[in-house]
């Protein structure tokens, strides 16, 4: 049913939040975890029965049967137990405070890191369906949209600690009935915003890198005369929107290009193989089995929805047997969320390319692990249980592609950001606590006629879409 | 390419167009399932499924045993049953045979694309009492949500109208069928009512934070006077049903006039058929029980997000729940993050007739399987969540004696998969409805074909 939050119960709800998802004080968090006995879904070396994994200094230190450990390390019984590596969600929107500026068709200006809220609670319960790795993007609101920003769920932290080290940069990029604002009614004397069809889209982002393009030139051209020793030069003046798309044509910037249609995907290829640029993913890219060898050829990953469709037009033709169809094309291929609820069961989105598509096991759980880490650029990092990789880890009392198995832990850099049993032991203190606060004159129901203070709760994700679009971005 | 040329490129046999033409220009868009569109439903055969894992879910598993469908029913079950001469043979050796599965919360075959396509769309009436609004009179039997959900395992749905405050009868229907009328189990099952919401609450959850007290007095009297309307016109219903009996009963009295809205509820205010709440906050719930024990209604609640606060009294007063919610996001910041994935299993331990529903429109329906086992992830057993997407939801639709266990006598809609029907690796082998043997395809299975080879 739809959901319904109150802007003013917010205060306590606020407070409560922080209290019932407060993370592990960094005392307890050793340098060194040892996780005993397990079933380990590495991805790339298969599955390993009766395993240990072993954490040393948030990096894995060693993956083998009866790895000794130091007398101080922190000792999980992994008996009955699957570890695999954190899920990385290749679209998401989650604790961004707001997602689309949409004013301009494009918006390569902004950024996505200027908007992180880290007490978004819905970061602890993706945590809690094993994802550690976001990509947060920009709405779909125009052609060339904002930057985006990778992070790792450190809720908790400071929001400096969420930003993924070395992840490459990126940028949305969107085509189709969200660009043309398709669902926005014509409005007497208000001029809509361009583009209003797919040729427009076109012609929006031709001339966005024809500018882009003109603009590296000038740069590059005052460096020179500046490399033969000329003095005196006036630098060019910078261009905020074009040097995120310089960066694209020198290969230093990612594209994530929200599509849906064959026919849309096909331009973006044509224009970018013109300009010289790659596509890194196409997003949602719902028709993708249409055009998967142009797709392949180009060297574009795909970055889809496991199963959704219909819910407009666009997304009419698309079918649960696309990501088996691009991965048998040579395509990375992801599955992502796009959504905050999404997110918390990607394994199972996952598993339902071996239920539509037969890929096996290791596809499957390539599709929102190692493929999406290629897709972000930080492959060396996470998306397989390998040594010398960083410990985001999660352990599953199941396996994770079965509907019956749940998370019990979640790691981050070999610290603890969700665990199952923790959560639930201070659930009767959480309960006082409320109890206490809700006693708390500043709580009280205020007298007649005064309105109360409460701040407001920044609405959801896919909320914020409903806004712009009435449907995800 | 336009997307009538890819559809052209299939080879397919003729199909049925649809052309939507939007106010930015005409967009050709084919709505339905070209090639399984079927004038001719296939015919109720005879058959026996051999040697398979029979999961009969109102008993026990049998699990080397036989299922006997003849004239659309099931004829026979046991570990050794005598087949019929001339009946089909299929090979169960790996499989297993469970009873389709059944979700109540859907709008089915009411809406095709929901954003862009409003010629799509017949979910909602203009105006708030529509109780005369059927399902049954717009379901499109060549949607093509419904092959999509039916291959996955999906036999039955109850499809529900979703405007206003009273939003008309919901249909319970196979998900085979080639007019409205072959579809339907119960073409007007219940009479669906969206609980007015209480516009300043929250569900009851932080009593320390109420809305200013004028304001707050103001929406709860907002709220009861649509109550009231509500009572009102169940009210004139009643008294409408009792004029038409003693004017059937004694022709000499004046002739009250019909009123087709009126008719539409005298089998719900009589507590004949019961009648469907949407309600998901605790105050709305409440709300929910107390209307329908003064109406002397027959109450069913739909979504229930907060009903496991409401839960002695939801047994209470036997009131069942049709969860749609279990793999929401939990309404409040300070909900535990598993609220709502375990409600299933609260409301089981505490005695609470439910079902589990996707309550999607329809075309995330196939999810179905996956909601009840995030439920069974989080307490509830397997056996009562596979329960709760079949005998449950029959049970509380009143069609248990039809659909929802494997047993002689119910309509033989039967999934034989070969493993767990909940869990995503597993796959449907075969599939009957109404005895009759459905092939496994669908708009999306096409468009693999079509396209899957493309080198």
């Amino acid at each position: 049913m739809t959901k319904f939050i109150p802007g003013y119960f917010l205060i306590a709800a606020a407070i409560c939040g922080v209290l019932v998802t407060a993370p592990l004080a960094p005392a307890q968090n050793p340098s060194e975890t040892l996780i005993r006995n397990a079933t380990v879904l590495t991805v790339t070396r298969g599955t390993l029965q009766n395993t240990d994994v072993l954490i040393r200094a948030g990096k894995i230190a060693g993956v083998g049967k009866n790895l000794s450990v130091s007398p101080n390390a922190r000792i999980i019984d992994g008996t009955g137990k699957y570890v695999m590596p954190g899920i990385v969600d290749c679209h998401s929107h989650s604790m961004l405070d707001t997602i689309n500026e949409g004013t301009l068709a494009v918006t390569s200006m902004v950024r996505t890191s200027d908007v992180l809220n880290v007490n978004d609670v819905d970061l602890y319960r993706e945590l809690a369906g094993g994802v550690t790795t976001l990509n947060l993007l920009h709405g779909s609101a125009n052609p060339i949209g904002g930057l985006n920003t990778v992070v790792k769920i450190k809720y908790g932290r400071p929001a400096e600690e969420f930003i993924f080290p070395g992840a490459m940069p990126g940028i949305k990029f969107a085509l189709g009935e969200n660009v043309k604002r398709s669902s926005t009614p014509n409005q007497p004397g208000i001029t809509r915003r361009y583009p209003n069809t797919r040729m427009g889209v076109e012609e929006t982002i031709r001339d966005a890198f024809t500018r882009a393009r003109d603009y590296k030139k000038t740069w590059d051209e005052y460096r020179a005369a500046v490399a033969k020793g000329q003095k005196n030069l006036l630098p060019p003046r910078r261009d905020l929107q074009l040097e995120p798309l310089v960066e694209i044509l020198e290969g230093k910037r990612y594209v994530h290009a929200h599509c849906y249609i064959a026919s849309e995907i096909l331009m973006l290829i044509n224009l970018a193989d013109e300009f010289g640029f790659k596509i890194k993913t196409f997003q949602h890219v719902l028709e993708g089995y249409k055009v998967a060898k142009e797709i392949a050829a180009h060297g574009a990953g795909a970055s889809t929805f496991a199963d959704s469709w219909a819910y407009k037009i666009e997304a009419y033709d698309a079918i649960a047997y696309n990501t088996a169809i691009m991965t048998r094309a040579g395509i990375v291929v992801s599955v992502n969320s796009d959504s905050d609820e999404r997110a918390r069961r990607l394994n199972i989105d996952a598993a339902k390319a071996m239920h539509f598509g037969d890929l096996t096991e290791e596809q499957a759980l390539k599709l929102i692990t190692l493929n999406p880490a290629i897709q972000l650029g930080i492959q060396d990092r996470v998306g397989s249980i390998e040594v010398g990789k960083d410990a985001d880890i999660a352990i599953w009392n199941g396996h994770p592609f079965s509907v019956y198995s749940r998370v019990d832990t979640t790691m981050i850099d070999g610290d603890i950001f969700f665990d199952r049993q923790q959560d639930i032991s201070r659930r009767a203190d959480l309960a006082k606590e409320r109890a206490t606060l809700e006693q708390a004159e500043a709580n009280k129901a205020p007298a007649q006629g005064q309105s109360p203070q409460a701040p407001r709760r920044r609405p959801r994700a896919h909320e914020d879409d409903d806004v712009w679009e009435g449907e995800r971005p | 390419m336009t997307k009538q040329d890819h559809l052209m490129n299939m080879n397919l046999p003729a199909v049925i167009l649809i052309v939507f033409c939007l106010s930015t220009g005409a967009i050709a868009q084919q709505i339905g399932n070209p090639a399984t569109q079927q004038g001719v439903l296939p015919p109720r055969g005879t058959y026996v499924i051999r040697n398979a894992r029979i999961v009969t879910v109102s008993g026990a598993d049998i699990e080397n045993g036989s299922v006997v469908v003849r004239d659309g029913k099931i004829e026979a079950v046991g570990a050794s049953v005598s087949a019929p001469s001339g009946a089909q043979q299929i090979d169960g050796r790996g499989l297993s045979v469970y009873p389709g599965m059944i979700d109540a919360g859907t709008s089915m075959g009411l809406v095709e694309v929901p954003q862009g396509a409003n010629g799509t769309v017949d979910t909602s009436e203009v105006g708030d009492f529509n109780p005369n609004a059927k399902a049954t009179v717009a379901l499109n039997p060549y949607s093509a949500h419904i092959a999509v959900t039916r291959v996955d395992g999906i036999t039955n749905v109850l499809s529900l109208p979703t405007g206003g405050l009273i939003s008309g009868q919901a249909a319970f229907i196979n998900l085979l069928g080639t007019t409205p009328r072959e579809m339907s189990v119960v073409p007007t099952t219940a009479l669906v009512i969206n609980y007015p919401r209480i516009g300043g609450g929250g569900g009851g959850g932080f009593g320390g934070f109420q809305q200013q007290q004028g304001n707050l007095a103001e929406t709860l009297a907002a709220n009861e006077r649509q109550v009231d309307q509500i009572r009102k016109m169940l009210r004139d219903a009643e008294s409408y049903g009792r004029a038409q009996d003693a004017y059937a009963k004694d022709s000499s009295l004046p002739r009250p006039d019909l009123n087709l809205v009126l008719e539409a509820m005298v089998p719900y205010v009589r507590g004949e058929r019961p009648v469907i709440f949407r309600a998901d906050r605790e105050a709305e719930i409440r709300g929910v029980i107390k209307f329908a024990e003064e109406m002397k209604l027959k109450p069913i609640i739909l979504g229930g997000n907060d009903a496991w606060k409401v839960a002695s009294l939801l047994k209470e007063k036997n009131v069942p729940v049709i969860v749609t919610g279990v793999l929401e996001l939990p309404g409040r910041e300070d909900d535990f993050y598993d609220t709502l994935y375990e409600q299933p299993s609260k409301l089981q331990q505490a005695g609470v007739r439910f079902c589990i529903s996707t309550g999607d429109a329809g075309a995330e329906t196939r999810n179905l399987p996956y909601n009840a086992g995030m439920a069974s992830a989080f307490g509830l057993s397997k056996a009562d969540a596979l329960k709760a997407v079949t005998l449950y939801a029959a049970q509380i639709l009143n069609v248990a004696d039809k659909l929802g266990s494997i047993e002689v006598g119910k309509m033989a809609n039967l999934v034989v998969t070969d493993g767990d029907i909940l869990e995503p690796r597993t796959h449907i082998r075969y599939l009957f409805i109404d005895g009759r043997q459905v092939p496994l395809t669908s708009r999306h299975t096409e468009l693999n074909d079509a396209f899957k080879n493309r080198k």
